[in-house]
């Protein structure tokens, strides 16, 4: 369902390439149930004031695929993450987690339980390494407990393990040669993928990256993509807010369109961007912008394409 | 003026009794806020329950061990009390209730109604507890002279006290160290960087800043054993100039290391003895009085203190680069 075929795994695992079969014959309605949902929201709802920030009466994200949540600014995007992590608590409503009821519990459970999120302002623990930043992100670290702690042979083997796969996710993310530097010494850019590789430190089920690509250089935006596309396919689930339209129609095997705090749209990329209530919804006053346009995803154009949409990221990024 | 018995009287203030309850005290502080960020504005509050937990437990005619254990759980249910409600809000309120509650015990330790048991504000004498601790000592009796430095061996402000005490900091440095390079370690370090962050890595927050808080406050409450034993209990004497010398001396070694806080003690006693050693010396008693030289003291130790922080922020033992990285 990718709109780049080279890009799609070739050795995805069998139940993720028949999840994302699965969503070709979904209705294209707001809150249409998925076949074997990850999460499920209920009548979530959160004002802030008088705004009703967040208000959506169902949704599902499909296990095994990548879901885009794409919605201009304000629409709810960002809360709604935070509701669902326990950052938040909605006024009303109800969700669960791979078949889990999550409402009413704490963040750091809920991210135990499987439920990761990144954070649209990056929140790099500045005067810590890029290595000590990896390694907080494992779970189970008996080490982590205070009096074992004291005890270096207790923990000293896990935390081999957790260091050198938080090696192995920092080669990935192109982060490798700067291991001992302070967090707080990256750029922007390096900070959002820090986070990324960090959240991925304890093996997911479900991954919620809110806009992960904002500030990224275009040359790694590529290769990131890759990343996430490989995650699905060796079986994690993810969940992803970004306004890189390219990107979305890159990697997304189903995008939800909200605005205004509720679930405008859903479907396969392609169609939900042609749809014309969606392009309303979402551009609002700019029915000129380009909502990534297949053709200049073709050789050549394509990285003028994402450097256009790596400079409308920077401008938003400051919020 | 007598530098040498300056100099002496500067080294036996630097291992005496105050100095090992400060480094002890500021020991704790430091897990507090150099490890973890956390705001206690009520130090001197652990420091004094540990005293009267010690004190008045002595008096009922409990062994030392036991005492011991009662100023230890003393300061463990304070914490809990103060950070069960404050360590979910912002940073803020737990300075603002630390302070407060702080006061709160010195000031109920000195009210009439309880006079039977903390002598109001008299205190307790030390006379009345200091037998338990000096009986288990396993040194004989009598008077023992180490070059200029001459003490009791075993009765009140002794040799046995600062034996026990700077082990005490010995041991606790070792906690520290243990418990820095530790993944618990890095789990507060990244609490104090961003707690959402590491909420979202899974960690309960919540459970480690209290964890961190009651171990503080426990080595604080040690700290008050030994500043007591070497005198009395004194609610007045262990009130909020103690918290702020106690930061001081934690910001003046540097927060965040080992040592910092025990160099930290060991100058900050050593300077003060040492400023007003030579106002005395040097400056007549027409211009300044014996009282005012005491004033003097803590004034110029103070200039010294500001002129180190703006220039050294990181403190002495401090690593300048972990303060230089702008926190964006
Ligand atoms: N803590 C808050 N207090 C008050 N209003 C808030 C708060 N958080 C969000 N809002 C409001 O809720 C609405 C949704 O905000 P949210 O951050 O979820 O939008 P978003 O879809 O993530 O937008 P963007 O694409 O710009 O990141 C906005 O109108 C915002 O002003
Ligand atoms: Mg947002």
């Amino acid at each position: 369902m990718s709109a780049d075929p080279q890009l799609a795994g070739s050795h995805a695992l069998p139940e993720v390439a028949e999840a994302r079969a699965a969503l070709a014959a979904l209705d294209q309605v707001p809150g249409v149930a998925k076949p074997d949902p990850m999460l499920v929201a209920d009548g979530v709802q959160r004002t802030f004031g008088g705004v009703h920030a967040v208000d959506v009466a169902h949704l599902e994200v499909q296990r095994h695929v990548i879901t885009a949540l794409i919605g201009p600014n304000g629409a709810g995007k960002t809360t709604f993450f935070n509701l669902m992590t326990g950052f938040d608590k909605p006024d009303s409503g109800h969700w669960t987690f791979d078949g889990v009821s999550l409402a009413g519990v704490p963040a750091s459970r809920v991210s135990r339980s499987g439920m990761v999120r990144t954070f649209q302002l990056t929140k790099a623990l500045s005067r810590m390494t890029v290595l000590e930043n990896m390694r907080l992100g494992a779970g189970s670290q008996p080490g982590e407990r205070m009096l074992t702690a004291l005890v270096r042979p207790l923990w000293v083997a896990r935390e081999r393990e957790i260091t050198d796969k938080a090696m192995d996710l920092l080669a990935r993310f192109k982060l490798d040669t700067k291991k001992d530097d302070f967090a707080g010494s990256l750029s922007g850019g390096q900070r959002k993928l820090l986070e990324m590789a960090r959240a991925l430190m304890s093996d997911p089920k479900l991954v919620m990256l809110d806009e992960p690509m904002a500030g990224v250089n275009p040359a790694l935006t590529q290769s990131l993509l890759g990343h996430i596309i490989e995650l699905r396919d060796e079986g994690t689930t993810v969940l992803f807010v970004e306004h890189d339209m390219h990107m979305v129609r890159h990697i997304s095997d189903w995008v939800v369109v909200m605005a205004q705090g509720k679930v405008v749209a859903e479907g396969p990329p392609k169609q939900v961007m042609d749809d014309q209530a969606v392009i309303d919804a979402y551009l609002g006053a700019h029915h000129d912008t380009d909502l990534g346009d297949d053709s200049l995803l073709d050789e050549g154009g394509r990285i003028d394409a994402e450097a256009d949409a790596e400079s409308e990221a920077e401008l938003e990024e400051p919020k | 003026m007598d530098f040498g018995s300056l100099f002496t009287n500067v080294v036996a203030e630097m291992i005496g009794p105050t100095a090992i309850a400060y480094a002890l005290a500021a020991i704790g502080l430091n897990i507090h806020f150099g490890l973890t960020g956390l705001i206690n504005m009520g130090q001197a509050g652990f420091m004094l329950l540990g005293a009267y937990g010690f004190a008045i437990s002595t008096i009922a005619g409990w062994p030392v061990w036991a005492a011991v254990l009662v100023a230890i759980a003393a300061a463990v249910v304070f914490a809990l009390l103060l950070g069960i409600p404050t360590l979910k809000l912002r940073g803020d309120y737990l300075a603002i209730v630390t302070i407060a509650a702080a006061e709160i015990i010195r000031i109920v330790g000195r009210s009439t109604s309880l006079s039977s048991f903390t002598g109001g504000s008299n205190g307790l004498l030390g006379n009345s507890f200091k037998e338990s601790f000096s009986g288990a000592s396993p040194f004989p009796d009598g008077r023992f002279s180490l070059g200029p430095f001459t003490y009791s061996m075993n009765d009140s402000n002794s040799w046995w006290l600062r034996i026990v005490g700077w082990a005490l900091v010995a041991l606790a440095c070792l906690l520290v160290y243990l418990l820095m390079r530790s993944p618990w370690g890095r789990v507060l370090k990244g609490i104090r960087e961003d707690e959402d962050a590491v909420r979202s890595l899974g960690k309960n927050v919540y459970g480690y800043k209290l964890q961190a808080l009651v171990t503080g406050g426990v080595l604080g409450a040690l700290g008050g054993i030994v500043f007591t034993l070497a005198s009395s209990v004194q609610p007045d004497s262990l009130g909020r100039p103690v918290t702020f010398n106690t930061w001081t001396i934690l910001l003046l070694g540097g927060a965040a290391t080992v040592f910092g806080p025990v160099l930290g003690s060991l100058l900050f006693w050593g300077a003060l003895i040492l400023v007003r050693g030579l106002l005395r010396g040097l400056v007549p008693e027409t211009i300044l009085s014996t009282q005012q030289v005491e004033q003097a003291g803590w004034v110029l130790v103070g200039i010294t203190l500001m002129l180190l922080i703006v220039f050294r922020p990181q403190g002495l033992l401090g690593d300048k680069k972990e303060l230089a990285i702008n926190v964006r």
